[in-house]
C-alpha cells in the first residue's frame, strides 16, 4: 500500500463517486420500476423531485470523474521515480496489473457520464420526461463500471511497493529486474497517419453536411466515435512521436509533462469531449420524433455537432502544426 | 451569442443574490468558514512542508556521488579494504573510484554526535579542522579557537578552527567537522589503507545498474546504493510520514464533513421562509440549486483560499512550527533551515480533491432537499 497524498486523494474521490452512484443508481431503479407521469400520487412528485438530485450528482460526478482522471495520470507519472526502470507513468502504470484496466476504465466511465449529461439536458428540455427510462437505464450501466473504477483503484494503489533500499546487500541488482520501460506497443505509423487524416476528414464532411443539412446524423456519429479510437491510437503511433522528436519513444503520457508545455492536456480534453459530444448526437438521434422533443433535438445535435467539429478542429490543427514543424521526420 | 448573454446573466444575479443571502446569516456562515479554512490550513501546511522538504533532500542529494559501495560483515556494515576500491576502478564504465573516510562522534560535554569526515583538499593542514556552524553555535567556537577531542585511545586531540561552513550549507553541515586524514586515523585509532565506504563515479549514469549489478556479482560482501535508490528512499519516506499524518488528519475532516452536512441540513425557519418565497415568486428548483451550488462555490473558494495562503505563511515563513516535530525528526545539533517555497497546480489539485470535493458531495443531498421544499410548506413552517 502505498500512502501518498495524491493516492489517497484519488481513492478519496474514487469512494465518493462510487458512493453517490449507487445513492442515484437505487433511485434510478426506482424510478424505472414506479414512473408513471400521468399519475399524479404523492410517490410520482417524490421521483420527480428524486431526478433533480440524480441530475445534480451525475454532474457532480462527470467533473469529479475529469479531474480526477487527469491526476490519476499526473500521479503515475509522479510516481514513476519510486520504481526502478519506469521512466514515466507507463512503468507506474505497469507495476501491477490493476494499473491500466483502472485508466482504460476511468476514461470509459468519463464518456459514459458525459453522454449520460447529453441526454439528461435533452430530457430536462420536454415537459413530460420522455427520455426518463433510456435515462435512468443507462444510469444503471453506469453504475457498475464507477463501482468497478474504485476497486481496481484500491487494487491498484494497494498492490504498489516503491523499490526502495533494503538491508540485505544489493538485492536490487542481484536478480534480473522486470523492465519498467514506456515502450508500449504501436502501429506503423504510415498507415495510422492515413487513417487518422481520413477519419478527420469524414467526420469533418459528415459534421458540415449535417450542420447544414440535417441529413445523416447517424454518418457523422459512427465516424466521429471511430475517429476517436483511431486518434487516440494515432497518438501512441506517431503524434507523440513529432512532440518527443524521438521515433522510438511512444509513450502517451510524457505529452501531459512540462518538458512539452502541457500540450497532452489540450490534446485530451479536445479529443475527449469532442467524442462526448460525437457520441451524444448519435444517440439523440433515435428520439428526435417524440412529440416534446420534436423542437428541441435537432437543434442540441446541431451544437454536439459544433462542439465536435470545433475540438477535433483544435486536435488536427496542433498535430499538423507539429507534423510540419517538428524537427523529427518520418520516412 | 443572446442565449449566452443572458446565461451569464442568469448566473451573475443569481450569484449576487447569493451574496446577500450569505452576508445576511453572518453567524452561521463565518462559524463554518471558520472550520472549513482550518481544515484547508491543516491539509495545506502538511502538504506544502512535505512537498518543500523532498525537494530540499533532492537538492542536496544532487551533489552525492553516483555510487556508494559499502561491505557487509554479519549484515552490519563494515571498512572497505583499499583492493576493493582497486577491483571495482577495473569495471569499465567506471571513471573513479574514492575511498572515503568518516564517522561519528560523540561529544559528552553537550551530548551532540558530530560527523567526522576526512578531508580529500591536498592543502590541509594537520590539527585544523573546518567545522559547521551547527556546532560552532552549540561550543560558542569562532575562527581560531580550539576544539578539544578525546580520541579513542583517550589522548585528547586540540582542533584549531580554521574555517566555519556558512549556514547557507546548514542542512548538510551543521554537525559536519572535515579533518586531515592524518588526524582521521589519530582520532578514531582507524587502520589504515581501509575507508569507510567507496564512492563511485561512473561516466554514464544509464550504466550505474549495469556497474552496480557487476559489483555486487564480483564482491559478494559488497552493498552498492545507488543515488537515485537513495532519492527514491527518501521520496517515499517523506510521502509515507506526509499520508501517515494525513490518515490521522482524516478524523478531523471527518468531523469537518459531518458539521457541513449537518450546517447545510438544520436549514434555519428564516431559510426555509425565503426559499418558499422566491419559489412561489416564479423561482423553479433548478434556479434554488443552481443558488445552492453558489452558495457551496462561494464558500468553498473563500475558505481555500484564504486556507492556502495561511498554510504558505505558516509554512515558508514561520517554518512550519505545528508540523515540524513530528515530520523533521529530532538532534542536539539540528540544521536551522528556512524552507524553499514550493506550490504548484498539483498540490493545489490534492487538497482540492481532499477538501472541497467531499464538502460539495456532503451538501449535494441537504441543498437538493431545500431546493425541493414546496413553497406553501415553507411558508408555513
Amino acid at each position: 500500500m502505498i500512502l501518498h497524498p495524491a493516492a489517497l486523494a484519488l481513492l478519496l474521490i474514487a469512494l465518493l463517486v462510487s458512493g453517490l452512484g449507487i445513492y442515484a443508481g437505487y433511485y434510478g431503479v426506482r424510478i424505472l420500476a414506479r414512473w408513471d407521469p400521468v399519475s399524479g400520487s404523492e410517490e410520482q412528485l417524490e421521483l420527480e423531485r428524486r431526478t433533480y438530485l440524480i441530475s445534480t450528482i451525475m454532474s457532480y460526478i462527470l467533473s469529479f470523474e475529469l479531474m480526477s482522471l487527469f491526476l490519476f495520470v499526473y500521479t503515475a507519472d509522479d510516481l514513476h521515480t519510486l520504481f526502478t526502470g519506469a521512466m514515466c507513468a507507463a512503468g507506474t502504470l505497469a507495476v501491477n496489473p490493476f494499473g491500466y484496466p483502472a485508466l482504460l476504465i476511468k476514461i470509459v466511465n468519463f464518456l459514459l457520464a458525459g453522454v449520460w449529461l447529453i441526454v439528461n439536458y435533452a430530457d430536462n428540455k420536454g415537459y413530460d420526461y420522455p427520455l426518463i427510462k433510456i435515462k435512468y437505464e443507462l444510469l444503471n450501466l453506469l453504475v457498475p463500471l464507477l463501482a468497478l473504477e474504485c476497486c481496481l483503484l484500491f487494487a491498484y494503489f494497494a498492490g504498489i511497493k516503491p523499490n526502495i533500499i533494503t538491508s540485505c546487500c544489493g538485492s536490487l541488482f542481484s536478480r534480473e529486474s522486470v523492465s519498467l520501460g514506456g515502450n508500449l506497443s504501436s502501429l506503423p505509423h504510415l498507415p495510422m497517419q492515413m487513417a487518422f487524416f481520413s477519419g478527420m476528414i469524414i467526420t469533418a464532411l459528415s459534421g458540415l453536411y449535417y450542420y447544414l443539412r440535417g441529413r445523416a446524423c447517424y454518418l457523422f456519429s459512427i465516424s466521429a466515435t471511430v475517429t476517436f479510437l483511431i486518434s487516440t491510437t494515432s497518438i501512441i503511433s506517431f503524434i507523440c512521436l513529432y512532440f518527443y522528436e524521438l521515433p522510438t519513444h511512444h509513450c502517451p503520457f510524457c505529452l501531459l509533462q512540462k518538458e512539452y508545455y502541457y500540450v497532452g492536456y489540450l490534446l485530451y480534453a479536445t479529443l475527449f469531449s469532442g467524442a462526448v459530444a460525437g457520441i451524444g448526437a448519435g444517440l439523440l438521434m433515435p428520439f428526435r420524433k417524440i412529440g416534446s422533443l420534436l423542437h428541441i433535438i435537432p437543434g442540441i445535435q446541431r451544437s454536439l455537432t459544433l462542439i465536435t467539429l470545433v475540438c477535433y478542429l483544435i486536435f488536427s490543427l496542433i498535430t499538423v502544426w507539429k507534423i510540419v514543424f517538428s524537427a523529427l521526420k518520418l520516412g | 451569442m443572446k442565449n449566452v448573454q443572458k446565461a451569464i446573466e442568469r448566473h451573475l444575479n443569481i450569484l449576487e443574490f447569493t451574496l446577500a443571502s450569505l452576508l445576511r446569516r453572518k453567524a452561521k456562515n463565518l462559524s463554518l468558514l471558520a472550520m472549513y479554512l482550518l481544515v484547508v490550513f491543516m491539509l495545506a501546511s502538511l502538504q506544502f512542508f512535505v512537498t518543500a522538504l523532498k525537494r530540499e533532500a533532492a537538492i542536496i542529494l544532487d551533489d552525492a556521488p553516483d555510487m556508494v559501495v559499502q561491505r557487509l560483515m554479519a549484515g552490519r556494515q563494515d571498512l572497505v579494504p583499499g583492493s576493493y576500491a582497486s577491483e571495482i576502478a577495473l569495471i569499465k564504465g567506471v571513471t573513479a573510484v574514492r575511498p572515503r573516510l568518516w564517522g561519528y562522534y560523540y561529544d559528552a560535554l553537550n551530548g551532540a554526535n558530530y560527523t567526522i569526515m576526512a578531508s580529500d583538499d591536498p592543502t590541509a593542514v594537520a590539527e585544523r579542522a573546518s567545522i559547521g556552524s551547527g556546532i560552532a553555535r552549540s561550543r560558542n567556537l569562532a575562527v581560531g579557537d580550539l576544539l578539544p577531542l578525546i580520541s579513542y585511545d583517550k589522548n585528547p586531540i586540540m582542533l584549531e578552527i580554521g574555517t566555519i561552513f556558512p549556514s547557507g550549507s546548514d542542512l548538510i553541515a551543521a554537525d559536519l567537522i572535515m579533518i586531515t586524514p592524518e588526524d582521521f586515523h589519530k582520532l578514531f585509532n582507524f587502520p589504515s589503507g581501509q575507508a569507510t565506504d567507496l564512492a563511485v563515479t561512473v561516466h554514464n549514469p544509464k550504466e550505474l545498474p549495469t556497474v552496480a549489478a557487476k559489483v555486487a556479482s564480483q564482491l559478494p560482501d559488497s552493498r552498492p546504493i545507488l543515488k537515485s535508490e537513495i532519492m527514491r528512499t527518501y521520496q517515499s519516506i517523506f510521502d509515507w510520514r506526509g499520508g501517515m499524518t494525513l490518515v490521522i488528519l482524516t478524523t478531523s475532516l471527518l468531523s469537518f464533513i459531518i458539521f457541513a452536512w449537518d450546517k447545510a441540513t438544520g436549514l434555519s425557519a428564516e431559510e426555509r421562509k425565503e426559499i418558499g418565497i422566491l419559489k412561489s415568486i416564479g423561482w423553479e428548483t433548478s434556479d434554488v440549486l443552481l443558488l445552492k451550488l453558489w452558495e457551496g462555490t462561494v464558500i468553498s473558494l473563500t475558505a481555500f483560499l484564504l486556507g492556502v495562503v495561511l498554510a504558505y505563511w505558516h509554512v515558508f515563513f514561520l517554518s512550519a512550527p505545528l508540523f515540524a516535530q513530528a515530520l523533521k525528526g529530532w538532534s542536539v545539533i539540528y540544521p536551522r533551515f528556512q524552507l524553499i517555497p514550493v506550490v504548484d497546480a498539483y498540490q493545489l489539485t490534492i487538497l482540492f480533491f481532499l477538501t472541497v470535493v467531499p464538502y460539495t458531495t456532503a451538501t449535494v443531498i441537504p441543498c437538493w432537499r431545500a431546493a425541493t421544499i414546496d413553497p406553501d410548506a415553507a411558508m408555513r413552517y
